[in-house]
């Protein structure tokens, strides 16, 4: 099974770049089971929304 | 007024703000300054072009953004010595958070941050926010920058900064890690 480390980096990743069919299945599945890496999946989400309020100056 | 005074009227309020952006990703007081400059002169010879379409505020970022862009890859002509995939500051990993076997130490886990959107409405959390952008490493900075503030997809960020695709997948990753880290301790406990 994917540990959190990995699943940290992939849910980076995700920001970047399209995941493999694999790559996602791999993460769902981890995502599903850790609830650490959900709040952190979440949490990427957020810092994506600040920086775009923080480049827009919507701040 | 017409285009032109607006625009002088918001330089004069705004200057500090364009400034402050500016320096977050540049690190260099004078270059920002000089971003900011060349962005007032811009804007006042392409004011004709700018025809209401958008906000002035958000006309004005733009230029300021692609200038800073500029200055970015200026720089980098001049330190062609330099080589954005050596290692130092930035090689700090964040292993301590994980156990041996790659999962969560249970003290380090990520909790639920309450009521993140309410924070964006705060001045303080723009503050320690921008404090913890000023903390990454200048390198790491610099390429989340390019990446989340001036919205660059990563083969451009390559493209600039001729490193690997993967070498740009794992700086923005330690960004992510070390921006969330410093949001956790710094805002997100109390």
């Amino acid at each position: 099974m994917m540990n959190c480390k990995q699943a940290t980096q992939l849910m980076s990743q995700e920001m970047d770049r399209e995941l493999s069919w694999h790559e996602r299945l791999a993460l769902k599945l981890h995502v599903l089971m850790c609830d650490g890496c959900a709040n952190f999946r979440n949490q990427m989400a957020f810092l994506r929304r600040a920086c775009q309020m923080r480049s827009n100056d919507e701040r | 007024m017409t285009d032109s005074e607006h625009l002088q009227v918001f330089f004069r309020e705004r200057r500090d703000d364009l400034v402050r952006f500016a320096i977050l990703q540049l690190r260099d007081p004078s270059q920002a300054e000089d971003a900011v400059q060349e962005t007032l002169i811009a804007a006042m010879q392409a004011i004709e072009q700018f025809q209401g379409r958008s906000s002035l505020k958000t006309w004005v970022f733009s230029i300021l953004k692609r200038k800073i862009i500029d200055t970015m890859r200026a720089r980098r002509r001049e330190l062609a010595v330099s080589n954005m995939s050596s290692t130092g500051d930035d090689e700090r990993e964040f292993d301590d958070l994980f156990n041996r076997r790659g999962f969560w130490a249970t003290e380090h886990k990520p909790h639920r941050w309450t009521e993140p959107e309410d924070s964006l409405e705060q001045q303080q959390f723009w503050r320690i926010f921008e404090l913890c952008l000023d903390h990454l490493p200048a390198r790491t900075a610099q390429v989340f920058s390019m990446r989340e503030l001036l919205g660059l997809d990563t083969d451009e960020i390559c493209k600039e900064l001729e490193i690997t695709s993967s070498n740009c997948w794992v700086i923005l990753h330690r960004a992510r890690m070390g921006l969330r880290l410093c949001l956790e301790k710094q805002w997100f406990t109390q």
